[in-house]
């Protein structure tokens, strides 16, 4: 049976793209079949990450009008043959989307796929309620950054109230995904502890990813960090993420910081 | 939201179906704030004054008058309201409900709430105490006409005794409130004591002062 999946954060620019990519990407090599959909109408950035931005025809507001049949919307990725993009239009706003449209496309989807992760836009308005509206479970990308936290909270407040499943009087799953650790700062205390933010938004954590070089650069190369990268510490945490989604449970591991040549002097001293 | 009591002449009379109305359902006013429509009411009333305190006597809460002429005397009490055309769209139905013969139960008087109660929601109950087994976030907000439980972080706005209950209080078990206020009486923050923030807290009225104390 197909899961829907809806990766959100309320805040922007903490990591919602980057990591449906990678997910979508990590769960696809596991052999599962999995499309990404692009929910950020208006500012479609989904496709640049996936690396498809040259080969978008149709989107996804062309199929909620009916201008176009979905498999002629979804894009298969190059690298990985079960995964797909379901790209969002660069060209119209929010507003195009209707509920009744995206109500069809989801369940369309759910019978050619396994997992269906729709990236939300940032925001708590129309765009984001409809991108979760759908959805079994729920992702929410959190920084270890108070306003982050907040704003997540208001948005686990909206998947309990606002959803088809809240709708039902049913229960919906919800993970915590820490991105942009920095264990520097976090040592030095700059940034919220990982046990504050768990107590905050009590919700179950669903891994640790590092803040890192390697998902800058892969963004930029259009390539998920699970593939370009797949042995780099944030690839692995979001493979690891991914086996938790399908329900494997593993110890989440706090990335520790990899010090340097004078670091481990100093370390070594100081034990001595 | 306000009621509006407009009325009408003969006055008498209409003291009279306004009591009868009462005896019906005794607790339709309270706590409820009223605006006293008196347009309807011809210029040569004589004592309108004695009219609002009647009204005040039978426990209506009387907040603002509308239509008074200026020739009356002794509303001083009773400021004019300048609504901006917010005038209420239709009469309300007064529900008929029976003279309880014994004090409602408990559980038609509390609210209990078994999640946590996330940024930007807000939780209101009027009639009576409000229990959260869980934390109340940060921009979340908890009003009750009665007092405030929470068993977990207080992290938000905690105002009980909304409907004038000076002696509702709040209970939390960890202090870390944005804003406490009682029957109108308000704390922020900044206004805590350092040393309570992170405890288990309970805040009360004492005469118009909000007093903080730690519970163990």
């Amino acid at each position: 049976m197909a899961t829907v999946i809806v990766v959100t954060s309320g805040k922007g620019g903490v990591g919602k793209t980057t990591s449906t990519a990678a997910l979508g990407a990590a769960l696809a090599q596991s052999g599962q079949n999995v499309v990404v959909v692009d929910f950020d109408v208006g500012l479609r950035n989904l496709d640049l990450v996936m690396g498809a931005e040259r080969r978008v025809v149709f989107d996804l507001i062309n199929v909620v009008q009916g201008d176009a049949k979905l498999p002629q919307a979804l894009i298969r990725d190059k690298r990985i043959d079960t995964l797909s993009l379901l790209p969002a239009s660069q060209t119209r706003d929010k507003d195009a989307l209707t509920a009744e449209g995206v109500t069809r496309v989801i369940s369309e989807l759910r019978e050619k796929f396994d997992w269906i992760i729709c990236d939300s836009p940032a925001g708590i308005e129309r765009g984001a309620t409809l991108a979760m509206h759908h959805a079994d479970a729920a992702v929410v990308v959190t920084n270890p950054e108070v306003s982050s936290v907040r704003d997540s909270d208001r948005i686990i407040g909206m998947l309990d109230s606002k959803t088809a499943k809240a709708e039902r009087g049913e229960r919906m799953d919800k993970h915590l995904l820490l991105t942009r650790y920095d264990p520097a700062r976090a040592t030095r205390g700059e940034m919220l502890k990982t046990e504050d933010v768990l107590e905050i938004l009590s919700i179950p954590l669903l891994g640790i990813i590092p803040e890192s070089e390697e998902v800058l650069r892969a963004s930029n190369l259009g390539t998920p960090v699970t593939l370009g990268s797949p042995n780099s510490a944030p690839a692995k945490a979001y493979i690891e993420a991914a086996r938790r989604l399908r329900g494997e449970t593993l110890v989440v591991s706090i990335p520790a910081e990899r010090r340097g040549f004078m670091g481990r002097l100093f370390g070594r001293r100081a034990v001595a | 939201m306000a009621l509006v009591l407009a009325p009408e002449p003969p006055v008498r009379d209409w003291l009279e179906s306004l009591d009868s109305q009462i005896s019906r359902s005794p607790s339709f006013f309270a706590g409820r704030p009223v605006v006293l429509d008196l347009g309807a009411l011809p210029t040569e009333t004589p004592d309108v004054a004695g009219l609002l305190r009647t009204l005040s006597e039978r426990g209506i809460r009387i907040i603002g008058t509308e239509g008074a002429h200026p020739s009356w005397q002794g509303l001083e009490a009773w400021a004019p309201l300048h609504a901006n055309g917010t005038r209420p769209a239709r009469p309300i139905d007064v529900p008929e409900e029976p003279v309880p013969a014994t004090p409602p139960s408990q559980d038609g008087n509390s609210l209990l709430i078994d999640q946590p109660v996330r940024s930007g929601q807000s939780i209101a109950f009027e009639r009576g105490d409000i229990t959260i087994m869980g934390s109340v976030a940060s921009g979340a907000e908890v009003i009750a006409g009665g007092s405030i439980h929470v068993y977990g972080a207080l992290r938000g706005r905690a105002i009980a005794g909304l409907t004038g209950n000076s002696r509702a209080r709040i209970f939390c078990r960890k202090l870390e409130a944005e804003l406490l206020a009682i029957d109108g009486v308000y704390q922020t923050a900044d206004d805590m004591a350092p040393a309570l923030r992170g405890k288990p807290v309970q805040a009360w009225l004492a005469g118009e002062a909000m007093m903080l104390a730690k519970l163990d």
